[in-house]
């Protein structure tokens, strides 16, 4: 009744392949995207921009990224916080190489320096598969944290060896640095985030999607009916770790301010890969949702004892996280193993046929 | 430069034949340890096709139970023995609450499973035991702490006796597990069911029983070497990153390859440590031991996808 898409006819073949062909989808697309640009902004307080609004976006963005490369193609990667790592050192070098240059310019120019990196340690994957690939993928992982550490040029040779943002303008607001707004800040990240969603949604959704999907299914069946795998291993290769790489960016430069190299350690590439599994693998709207549980849980978990009115030491606190989310991952996989997207799915085709049970 | 990289290095080995040696010794001893970790890995997943990525923090684990336990005024072998009734208990508690309810699932859905055990292992570690480094009780279980020094060629060895011990034990319990693996009713289950699950659940083995029995395996390897390494470098969460040091192994082995894990574990232990100190610490600024042995297991995965001893992979469409 409230999803009901009867009488929805569909007249042409363009019809039918439009991006929304159920009307319900988007006016609630438009509800999210009326929240998330008019009316969170105005509402939200500096400690929900910086806790919640901001990271989450970041994090469904690089969810989204290495979604294309498991969930769509198929590739198991570990090494997604050193691409994330690679794209925001490239945006670092290039403010501070061209201090006048665009911000948000130089965030989206930094994601072709990780797509080329990640190409790079994409070739194996022509000959390893399955769980070999994942642990080829941790080369990456320590090989890049590594240079990051040990390759003085990266940071500027400063003394702490690790990465200050600078205060940066685009005609006179300050985007990024300490100088700037959280409302700004947002704002770009929105931006950045929304623009590539779109990309995203819809290379996935043509011949480079189906390709990928065909790869992921089974790659020699894809290779008999003519697919290129070198192709397309590569290309998924390279539009993710170019996603991975601008979500980097962004997670220096607009929310985290500085970071050291092991910032971007291998807790960083599970995160995101908790939240591409726990939202659904093969689904864009999914990362969405793995993000706003994963990275909202921890922030909900720490009100909790203050709203009970018990203390609790904040390492002790910290502890119990680590062990709620560890055992809420086992939860949901057991409970629901192809994702929040796919709780979503469920919901949805009930709402359909609601109040009818079939 | 080139001099450097290739002719140096090897001048350099054979004026100190005395501190090669010692260099070898030390790989040798981090390469058994690393292939006793990698055993474990390599037994859950030949029997169930999961790769356990909590291997690491059993490890941990295993070592702060029984730091902990001794803590509390329980003699250490007694410690020992409740420390392998814990890890029983662990092994069962995996097995039911979260492998049997995920029977069937795609391979990345358990892995991802294990890093929930992990992540859960972790936070209720740090609870109970807190997080600081605590010192092993080595002197209580008996490890001596003195060294011999030999001086071949009239230059310098010295080999600590730890390591001497930690070297004997490992071989002892390698030795242990493959009699165990192949003369016993049990390990011959557990063989027959890396070979063919529904061949094995056919001529009657409980897949549950050896599920349970190989995490329970998986087990007393990370208390040995939670105990081998802890009396080296102290106890503490830090000893996790020594897992990570177990997947190239596996990679250079073979994911099912049990001669494939002690080979492997013996090479990577060498070599990274030969490459550290001739090439790494000249050349590179050091530390390369955080990835040398992955980037070794990839090259040599380029040539032999299946690894050094891995099944050969036939793909049928």
């Amino acid at each position: 009744m409230l999803y009901r898409t009867a009488g929805q006819f569909k007249t042409s073949y363009q019809a039918d392949q439009a991006l929304f062909p159920v009307k319900q989808d988007a006016f609630l697309l438009g509800v999210i995207l009326l929240l998330a640009w008019v009316i969170l902004p105005m509402v939200a307080s500096e400690f929900v921009f910086q806790a919640l609004l901001i990271p989450v976006l970041i994090f469904s963005l690089a969810a989204l990224g290495l979604n294309i490369l498991t969930g769509f193609a198929g590739q198991l990667s570990l090494g997604t916080g050193a691409f994330m790592g690679v794209g925001a050192y490239a945006c670092y070098k290039m403010v501070s190489i061209f201090p006048e240059m665009n911000l948000i310019v130089a965030i989206l120019l930094s994601g072709f320096f990780s797509a080329a990196i990640g190409v790079a340690f994409g070739i194996p994957s022509l000959r390893i598969k399955g769980f070999y690939l994942a642990i080829a993928t941790l080369a990456a992982q320590f090989f890049l944290v590594w240079l990051f550490e040990k390759w003085a040029w990266l940071y500027n040779y400063n003394a702490s060896g690790a990465i200050q943002v600078p205060n940066l303008d685009i005609f006179g607001i300050f985007v990024s640095g300490p100088q700037a707004a959280s409302i700004t800040e947002y704002y770009v990240v929105l931006f950045v985030v929304s623009l590539l969603t779109m990309v995203c949604i819809n290379l996935t959704r043509g011949t480079l999607g189906r390709t990928w999907k065909a790869t992921r299914d089974m790659d020699i069946a894809a290779e008999l009916i003519g697919i290129n795998l070198m192709k397309s291993k590569l290309t998924a290769f390279a539009i993710s770790s170019y996603i991975v790489g601008v979500a980097g960016a962004l997670y220096v430069f607009l929310w985290k301010g500085a970071a050291e190299p092991n910032a971007f350690d291998i807790p960083l590439s599970f995160q995101v890969l908790f939240i591409a599994i726990i939202g659904g693998l093969g689904s864009v709207l999914g990362n969405y949702l793995g993000a706003i549980l994963i990275v909202g849980l921890p922030v909900v978990l720490n009100l909790v004892p203050n709203a009970l009115g018990i203390s609790i030491n904040s390492a002790m606190v910290e502890h119990l996280n680590v062990m709620i989310v560890g055992g809420l991952i086992v939860f949901f996989l057991i409970v629901e193993p192809h994702g929040l997207n796919q709780l979503w799915r469920l919901i949805r085709e009930k709402l359909i046929i609601w109040p009818f049970p079939h | 430069m080139l001099a450097d990289i290739f002719i140096n290095p090897w001048i350099d080995m054979v004026e100190a034949p005395d501190f090669l040696l010692q260099v070898l010794w030390e790989g040798l001893v981090s390469g058994i340890l690393y292939a006793l970790i990698a055993l474990g890995f390599v037994l859950i997943f030949r029997s169930s096709r999961i790769f356990n990525f909590a291997q690491g923090i059993m490890v941990v684990f295993a070592a702060l139970t029984l730091v902990g336990l001794h803590a509390y005024g329980v003699p250490a072998w007694i410690a020992v023995a409740l420390t392998l009734g814990v890890m029983f208990i662990l092994a069962v508690t995996i097995e039911r609450v979260v492998l049997r309810p995920l029977v069937g699932q795609p391979d990345i859905i358990l892995f991802m499973a294990t890093i929930g055990i992990t992540l859960f292992l972790i936070g209720f570690g740090e609870i109970i035991f807190g997080g600081e480094n605590k010192q092993m009780i080595s002197a209580e279980l008996g490890i001596p702490t003195g060294d011999t020094v030999l001086e071949p060629w009239g230059g310098l060895l010295i080999l600590q006796h730890l390591d001497i011990t930690v070297v004997i034990v490992a071989t002892l319990l390698v030795a242990a597990l493959l009699a165990f693996l192949n003369f016993t009713q049990m390990g011959r289950a557990i063989r027959a069911l890396g070979d063919d699950h529904q061949a094995a659940l056919s001529v009657g083995i409980s897949l549950q029983t050896i599920w349970v029995l190989v995490w329970f395996i998986a087990g007393i390897i990370a208390l040995v070497t939670g105990i081998a390494w802890g009396a080296r470098a102290g106890v503490s969460f830090a000893l996790e990153v020594i897992a990570y040091k177990a997947l190239p192994v596996l990679m250079l082995g073979g994911l099912e390859s049990i001669t494939g894990a002690i080979v492997g574990g013996l090479m990577i232990g060498i070599l990274e440590k030969l490459f550290e100190i001739y090439w790494g610490q000249p050349l590179l600024g050091g530390n390369t031991e955080t990835w040398f042995a992955f980037v070794l297991a990839l090259i040599v995965l380029l040539f032999r996808p299946q690894g050094l001893f891995g099944e050969r992979i036939i793909e049928r469409v």
